[in-house]
């Protein structure tokens, strides 16, 4: 949800005249709301700017963003920078990460009827936006 | 000017190419739909799709641009700075840089929490970088001021509420281009 709402600010940016540059990993979300500029970093949602610790790699992924604000000459143009999460095993946390399966079926059933709870009891004591 | 460095793409030992009946990188799209039906949403989530995208050119060098930050990430309850609304729902906000290199709250965002963590701020708000960008004269200065925009499912709020507030903000901090960054 949270790269919809960026993708939805950086084109109301675009569209006031002011260029952007989304850094994100959830590349599909981000296409479909279309962007102007986009870089991809294929990791786990959390550090669309690169790992922890890693000061170059996160330099490097900032600095193919400004790349990308001065030569992008059309909108939706994304680039994929070229790391990788897990050299071993890069589809685990992929197939891990909002699995369904018969292990966490009921666990999710659970999760969602207080999630409902939780929402009905924001919407009446206003901590939910409704405006 | 010369381009970033970067290393050059790397297998990591691995076979790099082969073939697969879905794609390489994951469509968080295709798997809410499963995944929000497992919780007992019956109706898939309806995601922001638009088919034509405005493009705003740099309106001059990069070196002389001022570059505002736009994040997802709140403080934490009970630790805003002044100025910054406290209280709920999430209203967008505008804070000082400096009043956020001890890191933002993120645990009520969705994100791979099993898989990693946002303790080094620089993986999600990017603010040393660019400091450092602004240093060697690649950008011409990060905005005093960064700005958050809350997650929201009303594409409606996202686009007729919070995002003009937020470009009302750049343009009160002269921000020449936006520098956005999702959880």
């Amino acid at each position: 949800m949270c790269h919809q709402t960026i993708g939805l600010i950086a084109r109301h940016l675009e569209e006031a005249g002011i260029p952007t540059v989304v850094a994100g990993s959830a590349r599909d979300i981000v296409e479909e709301c279309g962007v102007a500029r986009f870089v991809f970093t294929d990791f786990p949602l959390g550090n669309p700017t690169g790992k922890p610790g890693d000061v170059g790699m996160q330099r490097a992924i900032v600095g193919t963003a400004l790349d990308l604000l001065e030569r992008a000459w059309l909108p939706r143009t994304t680039v994929q920078t070229p790391y990788v999460w897990d050299a071993d095993d890069n589809d685990g946390w992929r197939n891990h990460f909002m699995r369904v399966d018969d292990s966490n079926r009921a666990a999710l059933v659970a999760a969602g009827e207080a999630r409902r709870r939780d929402q009905a009891a924001a919407k009446a004591d206003g901590r939910a936006r409704t405006t | 000017m010369a381009l970033t460095e970067r290393p050059q793409r790397t297998t990591n030992g691995r076979k790099p190419d082969g073939r697969r009946a879905h794609r390489s990188y994951l469509s968080y799209i295709d798997k809410s739909r499963e995944y929000y039906a497992a919780h007992g949403y019956p109706q898939p989530y309806q995601w922001a799709y638009s088919h034509d995208v405005a493009f705003a050119p740099l309106p001059k060098p990069l070196s002389e641009c001022t570059v505002g930050l736009v994040t997802t990430s709140f403080f934490e309850k009970g630790r805003e700075p002044a100025g910054v609304p406290t209280a709920r729902p999430k209203q967008p906000y505008a804070a000082r840089c400096d009043d956020a290199l001890a890191g933002l709250y993120n645990s009520d965002l969705f994100w791979d929490k099993d898989n990693t963590h946002t303790e080094d701020l620089d993986t999600y708000l990017p603010i040393n970088r660019l400091r450092e960008f602004e240093t060697e004269g690649r950008i011409g200065a990060l905005s005093e001021r960064f700005y958050g925009i809350p997650t929201d499912y009303s594409h409606r709020r996202t686009q007729r509420n919070d995002s003009p507030r937020i470009e009302e903000w750049m343009r009160e901090d002269g921000v020449d281009v936006a520098f956005l960054v999702p959880l």
